[in-house]
């Protein structure tokens, strides 16, 4: 366990000849440690225009590794068929058990599973039936199951709101779908008042099991009024279950277990990741596969850092880990998956094995979900392994602009993730390439060899 | 003389009380106000039929009702009731004559002037005022209070102003989607009918034809607003543009079934939404904070009183048509008022919610779970 270090400034301690190593006077006072291999070069230009990680990295000598992750990154975000770098079939010869699916058509799975399991259950909001949806996740709900539980409303979100959970009231499970969750502002004092606090002020003799669904956060080029994640807005009240799922196994498992909720959840989905196509496992395609709300998932295992996110951000914290993995820092990304209520044990052990960590999401700073991590790992037993302060990665404390350039800055990116780790990474560049090394493995080298290998 | 004019007297009197009931009307036929409609060619019938066992169980409840106001808002005075208390004495015949019309299986879900409502749901005297006192043994275990009561088909009891209009809807779309032929009584005041969220309602529920009946307690002030100082336009009836519309006496119970009758008949046949606007009072004012004199006049609710109140109505109907005796209306008063008594006593005897109960239903059948409490380490119970 290590104490507490103050945050050293290393990529500036490349404007100042290489230092000897001094030991520290006192221990929150480090001083940077540079070893022989690092030469003093200028920070390349290149780096802050282009969001993707500049390909030639010669540091580090495990090229497949760096194609790897490339690749990965690739098949992670873009929206075409990428091929898996993890395995190609060449030949198919029997269907694969597992398939690639859009987290669309798995949350159009999951509504169609549940709508034809349970009678009660029924889909409303704008748009939904024969339009097929605004982003075509109801696509063919409406030609199977009819007008009766598929209803397109007029646009009068607080109107329909409130008949959703006055149905979910009488018996019935409504899906309540808002266009994004920007509209759910007209609609707020229902999904509060009316569907979060009834079962409380009725000592459990009224319950509401309804669902709110639609896509929360920053889409693209869509400017401040209809970029807000409410994630921080609905996870405040208790009586509210919040969910946000990131891949399709998530979105369907996830939903599907919302619906079968007895009570008020808010479902924050991403447009950015409708058409983004997942991996999904013979388990997860089947009729009754559901996850359980309320727990986190560690992606991917790590013992150097934890990263904690939810929704759109894992896919670019997997993306960091993998630069990072080059370097042979072993980042452990966790999949928050249900913001309220929020699997504080998962992050704590995580923090209990890695002694740092950095949340990531996309909405505001103040008070929103990292705020929130930061408070509870405070208040609780893994504080006391933490070695650095908890560093939050948020959205710019701004409303959303129009020009790229500028949406671009708004939101974390990749860079901004490595480079949040300023203080526990050194950042080396040469000839306009960047290399990272854990500051501990600098610092206290033999700490970084009797760090105990989880992977 | 004197002894023989004591024993005639005597005799007469023995007589008297020897009437047997056979001696009273056992039905009567009433004329009541005609309703003003709106784009119906016909409205509520004017010519009524009450029984006397149904008098007599209008009385009954209407005195329970306003005997069970006039004890709130004595226990407020003694600060036993806190917070909000909103007082339906003098609107007696609405609640009453909307019951009349339905059955308990229909459903109903007003705002927060609720109390009668909860009686005549199916709560007890003795649950509403515990609730209102904030003891287990209330409604809903002193977790809801005033506002927050809740019975089978009866949604409440709603804090914010008009939000109950869609989610009485909601509950419409509800016996909709199942098939019964069940109906959503959906109230709301003067006031509400302002609010955007009803328009939006009545858009969509006639746009689908759900069986919601919209009631609009016209009391003629929202907390110190009159309506003429409110709407535009102050025929409520009227506000639901495509909506058809009645526009009933809410001070006389019979004018009030009547036209609930009409208004159920008219939804459970598939027509849609229809609405009412009762014109009614309430003596007291918005609620216990208010006086209720700074924006009318005490001769205004005193002229209300005497040539209006529902309960005063209906005893002069039913005496004057030979339905009931004094004497025996003063007999319900008596078992109201023993009523009313026990419920106070027990309202006020009942211990409060114990501390254990703080977190527990926040959700319906879930799993237990912690809560954090005011610091860190409180870590509380929670069960549903």
């Amino acid at each position: 366990m290590l104490p507490y270090s103050g945050s050293v400034s290393l990529v500036s301690s490349f404007l100042f000849p290489p230092l000897q190593f001094v030991p520290p006077p006192n221990r929150s006072d480090w001083l940077c440690v540079v070893t022989p291999s690092v030469r003093r070069v200028t920070r390349s230009s290149d780096w802050s225009k282009s969001r993707r990680f500049p390909t030639g990295l010669a540091h580090s000598p495990a090229e497949d590794s760096l194609k790897m992750a490339a690749s990965l990154r690739c098949f992670l975000r873009s929206g075409k068929k990428a091929v898996s770098a993890l395995g190609q079939r060449e030949f198919h010869r029997s269907a694969p058990a597992a398939a690639q699916v859009t987290v669309r058509d798995a949350l159009n799975q999951a509504m169609d599973e549940e709508l034809e399991r349970d009678e009660r259950v029924f889909l409303l909001g704008e748009e939904v039936a024969q339009y097929d949806g605004a982003y075509k996740v109801s696509r063919g709900l409406w030609k199977k199951y009819g007008d009766k539980r598929i209803i397109d409303t007029p646009i009068s979100e607080m109107g329909f709101a409130g008949i959703a959970v006055g149905a979910a009231m009488a018996g019935l499970r409504p899906i309540c779908e808002f266009m994004t969750f920007n509209f759910s502002m007209q609609a707020i004092d229902q999904v509060i008042n009316s569907a979060a606090k009834t079962c409380y002020m009725s000592a459990g003799l009224q319950a509401v099991p309804i669902v709110f669904r639609g896509p929360n956060g920053a889409s693209a080029g869509v400017a401040a009024q209809h970029s807000q994640c409410f994630a921080a807005w609905y996870a405040h009240c208790p009586g509210l279950k919040v969910v946000s799922p990131w891949n399709s196994e998530d979105a369907k498992g996830l939903l599907k277990s919302s619906i079968r909720d007895d009570n008020p959840v808010v479902f924050l989905e991403n447009e950015l990741l409708y058409g983004v196509p997942f991996e999904m496992s013979e388990e997860a395609q089947s009729k009754d596969f559901t996850i359980p709300i309320g727990k986190a998932k560690v992606e991917r295992a790590g013992s150097h850092i934890t990263l904690v996110s939810h929704s759109r951000y894992v896919g670019h914290c997997l993306d960091a880990a993998a630069v990072l993995a080059k370097e042979g820092i072993e980042c452990e990304v966790i999949n928050l998956r249900t913001i309220r209520p929020m699997d504080v044990e998962s992050i704590e052990a995580s923090v209990m094995k890695t002694n740092h960590l950095v949340t990531v999401e996309g909405g505001w700073p103040q008070f929103g979900v990292g705020a929130e991590i930061c408070a509870r790992i405070m208040e609780g037993s893994a504080f006391n392994y933490l070695d650095s302060p908890v560093t939050r990665v948020t959205g710019v404390d701004i409303p959303m602009p129009y020009a790229k350039i500028l949406e671009d800055h708004s939101l974390p990116q990749i860079k901004d993730i490595i480079f949040s780790l300023h203080n526990l990474v050194l950042i080396i560049v040469r000839n306009g390439n960047y290399s990272f090394v854990f500051a501990e493995f600098l610092i206290c080298p033999y700490l970084a060899a009797t760090k105990p290998n989880l992977h | 003389v004197r002894k023989l004019l004591s024993i005639v007297f005597k005799g007469a009197a023995a007589v008297v009380s020897a009437r047997t009931y056979a001696d009273f009307t056992n039905e009567a036929t009433f004329e009541i106000k005609k309703c003003d409609t709106f784009k119906l060619d016909e409205g509520p019938a004017t010519q009524v039929v009450m029984t006397r066992d149904e008098g007599l169980q209008y009385y009954r409840t209407m005195q329970t009702m306003r005997r069970m106001e006039l004890k709130a808002d004595q226990l407020y005075k003694q600060k036993i009731i806190r917070g909000f208390c909103h007082l339906y004495d003098g609107q007696e015949a609405c609640a009453v004559g909307i019951e009349a019309a339905i059955n308990l299986s229909d459903h109903l879900i007003t705002a927060y002037r609720a109390h009668g409502y909860t009686y005549t749901r199916g709560g007890t005297v003795k649950k509403i005022m515990a609730e209102l006192t904030g003891r287990r043994g209330g409604i809903a275990k002193g977790k809801g209070g005033s506002m927050h009561m809740y019975c089978k088909h009866f949604y409440g009891g709603n804090g914010i102003v008009g939000a109950q209009v869609p989610l009485g809807a909601g509950v419409a779309l509800a016996c909709k989607y199942q098939g019964n032929s069940e109906l959503c009584v959906c109230l709301y005041g003067d006031g509400a009918a302002n609010q955007g969220q009803i328009f939006e309602t009545y858009n969509m529920a006639a746009l689908w034809k759900l069986p919601v009946i919209f009631i609009c307690e016209n009391n003629g002030y929202g907390m110190g607003t009159s309506v003429e100082r409110a709407a535009a336009s102050t025929d409520y009836f009227k506000r639901g543009e495509f909506i058809p519309g009645v526009r009933v006496d809410g001070m006389d119970v019979l004018c009030v079934r009547e036209a609930s009758r009409f208004a159920a008949d008219y939804c459970r046949s598939g027509k849609g939404p229809i609405l009412m606007e009762l014109q009614t009072y309430r003596y007291h004012g918005h609620s216990m904070s208010d006086p209720g004199v700074s924006y009318r006049t005490r001769e205004e609710i005193q002229e209300v009183r005497s040539k209006s109140d529902p309960i005063s109505m209906l005893k002069d109907r039913m005496l004057s048509n030979n339905m009931a005796s004094v004497e025996e209306l003063k007999e319900i008063d008596v078992e109201v008022r023993k009523e009313i008594e026990d419920a106070a006593q027990f309202a006020t005897t009942d211990p409060e919610p114990p501390l254990e109960d703080l977190c527990n239903h926040i959700f319906h059948n879930n799993p237990p779970l912690e809560v954090r409490g005011t610091n860190p380490w409180s870590k509380l119970k929670s069960v549903s």
